[in-house]
């Protein structure tokens, strides 16, 4: 008998392998077994036109951050490529912070809306969301160029006499990304008020509390978690943005991903853009992480 | 006494903000489109409606040679990464947490979670090796890396759509002596379609505009409409790649609102 029913839950487990193995086999082959590799290169010499040389080195870590003199060999702070991971983290922020701006409150307008309506609203969040990356960005990038809508309404009007460069600076790349990542901002923090009980809210009134201290007081503690979500779910694909910088800062205002594609190509570093890709990837697994944690608590919290 | 009720959900000016947002997100959308019937030349001055970036779009030879590419990619990566999915979601949902179940579930998710560009990378050294390894150049890379970040994407709502389903009617297929095999095609299967049916155009749509990994990925004239395009953006732009665009916005919209409804379809 107990043969009979171990045997059958040995069976159970290799068909549950078995139907597993194709999509881990793809993956493996197109996803996480590449990550590995790029581990591996990371500590491999680059070779003259790209590519790498079999040699191990462990020059490409020590270049992520730091650089060596050339005149006297001496130890110092990459300046290049911290200004870079600064403008990405400042990019990333304000990003956050201004998705967060907008987003709260429209979150906050759809949750209140007739329940009947809420998924039609929801809805047009989300399209924008499923649709072409690219394509957003050039839609943002045709109103803001100088010869784009805004410019041209502008000095139609006789406001301006030039275009306003608004195009290829920090400012554009922030907007194209709040654009690109707001909907990641609102979805989360909607999920959490849906689930707001109005009651606390008026019991807030009741007690004669104004409207910004309601908010501060009973309504923000309790979507906390879908704020928290919120931010990290845009700061974690803003860090590692590529299309929107490449786009918009039009190729002097880079982020990582630029200055890993920049190993790739000109750079001719395949190494140290292994190791940025992997320095990279490490920031946004803790951020993750932490959203893991807060999405965990979360679920504690609602049973 | 004709004071107004004291509405207690209303926020001074969330209102007002929430319709700036609305308006954020749609206006550059809307005159994106607009401007693809312009007559002229301009992507901001209106000269009048007309189809010419169309007829234009559609006589380059290397926008059409990009649009077959870019159907033919996300036709095969979805149709692998879904029926990888189906079979996976068989295997992890409906079952008590077994052996290697988180790593299982990280390495599903993985796409989901590396920041495009570092999986873009990897790949491009990974396919590198084997291009110098075997000498094919083909789109068969193309096609794998598409499928793989694909597979969330389309495991999701069909995992979603098994864990909602029935047991009852297996158990009873199972009972009048229907071979596992049989309760899978007569029973599960057919509950089970409009989540594959959603997982295949959300895995579709998701392969047809992705530009960072098809950038690193292809070899030289395997452009896709994406990688295309943002190649042009560094050129003077003219109506035909809003054309484009616009064209390419169609199919996603009409497959997003397809799947929000297939994904509403009780079980």
């Amino acid at each position: 008998m107990t043969d009979l029913s171990q045997n059958a839950a040995r069976r159970a487990i290799k068909t549950r392998w078995m139907l597993l193995a194709p999509a881990l086999i793809i993956l493996a082959f197109a996803a996480s077994g590449p990550l590995l590799i790029t581990l591996v290169y990371s500590f491999l010499t680059p070779g003259d036109y790209g590519g790498v040389v079999w040699d191990f080195s462990t020059d490409a870590w020590f270049n992520v951050f730091l650089q060596r003199d050339i005149f006297d060999d001496t130890l110092g702070w990459s300046d290049a490529h911290l200004s870079i991971f600064w403008r990405s983290v400042k990019l990333s922020l304000l990003t956050t912070l201004a998705c967060l701006v907008f987003g709260f409150p429209t979150a906050y307008f759809i949750a209140t809306r007739p329940k009947q309506h809420r998924d039609l609203w929801m809805l047009l969040i989300i399209i924008p969301f499923w649709t072409n990356l690219l394509i957003r960005t050039f839609a943002i990038l045709e109103l803001i160029r100088n010869e784009g809508t805004i410019n041209t309404i502008l000095i139609a009007l006789g406001i301006i006499d030039e275009p306003i460069q608004m195009l290829f600076t920090e400012f554009s790349i922030i907007l194209g990304m709040v654009y690109v990542y707001l909907p990641l901002m609102v979805l989360p923090i909607y999920a959490s008020m849906e689930r707001l009980d109005f009651r606390l809210v008026e019991a807030g009134y009741d007690l004669y509390a104004t409207r910004f201290q309601v908010l501060r007081r009973v309504i923000l503690p309790l979507v906390k978690p879908g704020v928290i979500a919120g931010s990290i779910l845009v700061f974690v694909p803003s860090l590692g943005a590529y299309v929107t910088p490449r786009v918009m800062g039009g190729g002097n205002q880079l982020m990582i991903g630029n200055l890993i594609e920049l190993q790739f190509g000109q750079g001719r570093n395949w190494p140290l853009g292994a190791a940025l890709s992997i320095t990279l990837l490490a920031i946004v697994m803790v951020a993750l992480l932490a959203y893991v944690r807060v999405a965990g608590k979360e679920e504690v919290q609602h049973g | 006494m004709a004071k107004r009720a004291f509405d207690i959900r209303r926020q001074t000016g969330f209102t007002g903000i929430a319709i700036a947002c609305f308006l954020m997100l749609y206006m550059p959308i809307i005159l994106l489109v607009v401007y693809s019937f312009n007559a002229g030349t301009s992507i901001a001055i209106w000269e009048g409606f007309s189809w010419r970036w169309y007829a234009s779009a559609w006589e380059n030879d290397l926008v059409q040679e990009a649009t077959i590419r870019s159907l033919i990619i996300a036709f095969w990566a979805s149709a692998l990464s879904t029926s990888v999915a189906v079979l996976a979601a068989l295997a992890t949902t409906r079952t008590r947490s077994f052996k290697g179940q988180t790593a299982v579930f990280a390495v599903i998710h993985q796409p989901l979670m590396v920041p495009e560009i570092v999986t873009a990378v990897a790949l491009l050294i990974f396919f590198a090796m084997i291009k110098v390894a075997t000498g094919y150049n083909g789109l068969a890379y193309l096609i794998i890396a598409h499928s793989a970040f694909c597979i969330p994407f389309a495991y999701l709502p069909i995992r979603a759509r098994l864990q909602g389903m029935d047991l009852t009617l297996e158990q009873a297929a199972a009972d009048l002596y229907a071979t596992p095999f049989q309760v899978f095609r007569r029973v599960t299967l057919p509950q089970l379609w409009p989540g594959i049916l959603a997982g295949a155009m959300l895995a579709f749509v998701i392969s047809l505009d992705d530009v960072v990994i098809t950038e690193f990925v292809k070899s030289a004239g395997q452009d896709t409409l994406p990688t295309y395009m943002l190649g042009q953006l560094r050129r003077v732009v003219t109506p035909e790649i809003n054309a484009i665009s616009t064209a390419l916005l169609g199919i996603s919209v009409t497959m997003v609102i397809a799947y929000t409804l297939l994904s509403k379809v009780r079980n």
